[in-house]
C-alpha cells in the first residue's frame, strides 16, 4: 500500500447532472496517476471543520492524463450537501488511491452491471477495458427514474458499447430491476463471462446469486461505513463467507469476489 | 538565533523524543500510516491493542459518526501476540520507531502472559495496559472500574514486564482519580487517559440502534472538554506522569493537555480524519514553543495559570 497520498485537490468543476446527482472534477495529479478502476478516495471537504468530522469514501469515476480525477455522487446528507456547493477554485483534501480495485483480465467477456451511483467505478472500468482491442464489454444500468438514468447513461453510450437500461418506475428502459436484464445478457459460450457489479446491497446480492447459479465469475464493489479507509479503524468489517471472521472493505475490497462474502 | 526547543519528555524513566504519541486503536500497527507519517519522528507509536489469541471483533455496523465525533464498537479485533511479534513488530523496528504495545486480556493470567511475552522483546519501549475498553463483555471494563482489580492487574503486569507499564484509564467511572491512584500503588510508571466515553446512537426512522453492539465508545473533538478536566484532576492526584488523550486534533489541543498537567499526549480519532495529524501537531508544538520563547516542552507541563 505504498502508493497512497494525502493531497490537497483543487476543484476544477462542480456539476449537477440531475436533481440530486452531482459530479466533481478535481486536480490531484499524484492520486490520479496511480488510481485504478474500483479504487476509491477518502474526501474531506473543509479541513478545519469538525462537523462533519469523518471523511467520506467515494469511488473514482475516471481520471485523465492531466491529473484530473472525477467523483460521481448523490446528495444524501450533510457532507454531500456541502460538496454540492463547492465552486471551481475551492480546495478539498483527498487520501488515495485506496483499496483493491477490479481485477482486469481481457480474455473473458465483461458484463458491467450498476445500480444508481454504482455506475461510477464501472465507468472507470469500462474505459480501461476499451484500451484493449479484444474487449467487448456490455453495460447494464439501473436507476430510480429517467432523470437519474440520464445523469449516468450518456457517457457509457458515448463509449459505443451495448448499454441495457432499467428504471424502477418504468420511465425509461426495462420497468423493474436491472438484475432482470442480467440473465439474458450472459449468452454465447465462446468466451466465458466475467461480471462486475456495483450498487445497492440487495442488487449485489441478487447479481452474486445469479452468477453463482450460472457459474459466472463475479466481482462486486461494496460500500460500508468506514472512518479511515487505510485499514486502521477496522470499522468497515464485512462477514466473510462461511462466517469465518471478517473482511475489511477498505483493504480487502472494495472490490471482492462475490464468493468471498457472506450474503444476508 | 535561538536553539530549536527541546521536545524530550520523561514517562516514568522512559525518555521520549517528543510528547506526541498515537492512541491505540487509531493507528493500526503503524505500517498503515507509513505513506503519510515518518513514524520514527513520533514520540512513540502505540499500536492496536494486542491479546494472547487473535480476536475477530464485533459484527458490523461497528462505527457511526456523531456530532464532532464518532462511536465505535470494533470489539478489539487484533492479530494476536504471535502474529504481532512475527509480522508487525519487525516492520516498526526496521523504521526505527519507538513502539509502545497496548495489551488486553480477560483474566489476570492473560495479562501476565502478555507482559512476559512482550518483556522478552528488548525494543518494545513500554506496555500500555488496556483495562478500560467498553466494547467487550468480559475483562477490560471490570478491571478498569474496580480499584482493587485495577491495582491487582497493574501489579501482575509490572512484575512480569521489563518495560515501564502505562495504565490506560476509563472515563466511565464515578471518580477517575481513585483508579489512577490504584494504578500508581500497583506500580504503574504512568497513566494515560481518557479512553472512550460509553455512548449510543439510534436511527429514528428504523427505530434501531446504529451499532450492532448497541453501545460503543465515543471519541473525537466532542469529548475533549471531558478529557481535559479528567487529565487536570488526575495530574494533581498522582505523582506519576499523565498522558493526555481525548479529541486532540491540533497542536493547540495538545498544548492545552500539557498545560492541564499531561507530560505527553496521544492523538486518536484525528488520525482517521487527517492521517498526517501527528506530525502536524508535532510541528505546531515546536512553533508554539519558539513563538513563546520557551526552551523545552517540559515548561508547558502543568503550567496552567491558577485562575481565569
Amino acid at each position: 500500500m505504498a502508493d497512497q497520498y494525502q493531497s490537497k485537490a483543487k476543484v476544477l468543476k462542480s456539476e449537477r447532472l440531475a436533481t440530486d446527482v452531482c459530479r466533481l472534477t478535481l486536480l490531484c495529479p499524484d492520486i490520479a496517476k496511480k488510481a485504478r478502476p474500483g479504487q476509491f478516495v477518502m474526501l474531506r471537504i473543509a479541513p478545519a471543520a469538525l462537523d462533519p468530522l469523518i471523511r467520506r469514501p467515494f469511488s473514482i469515476y475516471q481520471t485523465t492524463a492531466g491529473g484530473q480525477l472525477q467523483i460521481l455522487y448523490k446528495v444524501v446528507g450533510k457532507g454531500t450537501g456541502i460538496m454540492a456547493g463547492l465552486h471551481p477554485g475551492d480546495m478539498v483534501d483527498l487520501v488515495g488511491p485506496l483499496g483493491t480495485g477490479f481485477p482486469i483480465d481481457v480474455r473473458p467477456r465483461h458484463c458491467l452491471i450498476g445500480g444508481g451511483m454504482g455506475a461510477a467505478p464501472l465507468f472507470f472500468l469500462a474505459t480501461w477495458l476499451l484500451r484493449h482491442p479484444d474487449a467487448e464489454p456490455v453495460v447494464l444500468l439501473g436507476a430510480r427514474n429517467r432523470e437519474e438514468l440520464r445523469a449516468i447513461a450518456p457517457e457509457f453510450e458515448n463509449l459505443g458499447i451495448p448499454v441495457g437500461l432499467a428504471t424502477d418506475d418504468g420511465s425509461e428502459g426495462h420497468h423493474g430491476y436491472v438484475v432482470d436484464l442480467l440473465a439474458d445478457s450472459l449468452t454465447g459460450e465462446e468466451r466465458p463471462w466475467h461480471v462486475f457489479s456495483c450498487g445497492p446491497y440487495p442488487m449485489l446480492r441478487a447479481v452474486a446469486k445469479l452468477c453463482h447459479l450460472r457459474s459466472r465469475r463475479c466481482h462486486v464493489s461494496l460500500e460500508t461505513m468506514m472512518a479511515c479507509g487505510i485499514g486502521a479503524c477496522l470499522g468497515c468489517a464485512l462477514p466473510r463467507a462461511g462466517l469465518n471472521g471478517y473482511l475489511h472493505v477498505c483493504r480487502d475490497g472494495p472490490v471482492l469476489e462475490a464468493g468471498q462474502v457472506a450474503w444476508f | 538565533m535561538m536553539n530549536s526547543p527541546d521536545l524530550k519528555v520523561n514517562i516514568g524513566g522512559l525518555i521520549l523524543k517528543n510528547p506526541v504519541l498515537t492512541a491505540s486503536g487509531t493507528f493500526g500497527y503503524g505500517e498503515e500510516f507509513a505513506p503519510f507519517v515518518n513514524l520514527h519522528r513520533l514520540g512513540a507509536v502505540v499500536v492496536k491493542g494486542i491479546s494472547l489469541a487473535p480476536r475477530a471483533g464485533n459484527p458490523p455496523p461497528r462505527i457511526v459518526e456523531t456530532a464532532c465525533g464518532m462511536l465505535n464498537a470494533i470489539g478489539l479485533e487484533n492479530v494476536g501476540v504471535d502474529r504481532f511479534l512475527a509480522e508487525k513488530l519487525p516492520y516498526l523496528r526496521g523504521l526505527g520507531a519507538t513502539v509502545i504495545v497496548n495489551i488486553l486480556g480477560e483474566t489476570l493470567d492473560e495479562y501476565r502472559e502478555l507482559a512476559r511475552r512482550l518483556g522478552e522483546e528488548g525494543d518494545i519501549a513500554a506496555i500500555e495496559l488496556n483495562i478500560s475498553c467498553p466494547n467487550v463483555k468480559k475483562g477490560g471494563v471490570a478491571f478498569g472500574s474496580d480499584p482493587k482489580m485495577a491495582r491487582a492487574v497493574t501489579e501482575a503486569v509490572c512484575r512480569h514486564a521489563r518495560q515501564p507499564v502505562i495504565m490506560k484509564l476509563s472515563p466511565n467511572v464515578t471518580d477517575i482519580r481513585v483508579i489512577a491512584r490504584a494504578a500508581e500503588e500497583g506500580g504503574a510508571a504512568a497513566v494515560s487517559l481518557i479512553n472512550t466515553l460509553l455512548g449510543m446512537a439510534i436511527d429514528a426512522e428504523t427505530r434501531r440502534p446504529k451499532l450492532a453492539n448497541l453501545v460503543g465508545g465515543l471519541s473525537g473533538p466532542a469529548i475533549k472538554p471531558v478529557a481535559l478536566r479528567m487529565v487536570w484532576q488526575v495530574a494533581s492526584a498522582v505523582k506519576i506522569p499523565v498522558i493526555g488523550i481525548g479529541g486532540i486534533v491540533t497542536a493547540v489541543d495538545a498544548i492545552e493537555f500539557l498545560l492541564a498537567g499531561a507530560t505527553a499526549i496521544e492523538v486518536g480519532t484525528a488520525n482517521f480524519v487527517n492521517p498526517k495529524a501527528t506530525e502536524e501537531i508535532l510541528a505546531g508544538i515546536r512553533s508554539y514553543l519558539e513563538r513563546h520563547k520557551m526552551q523545552s516542552a517540559r515548561e508547558l507541563i502543568g503550567a496552567l495559570a491558577p485562575d481565569a
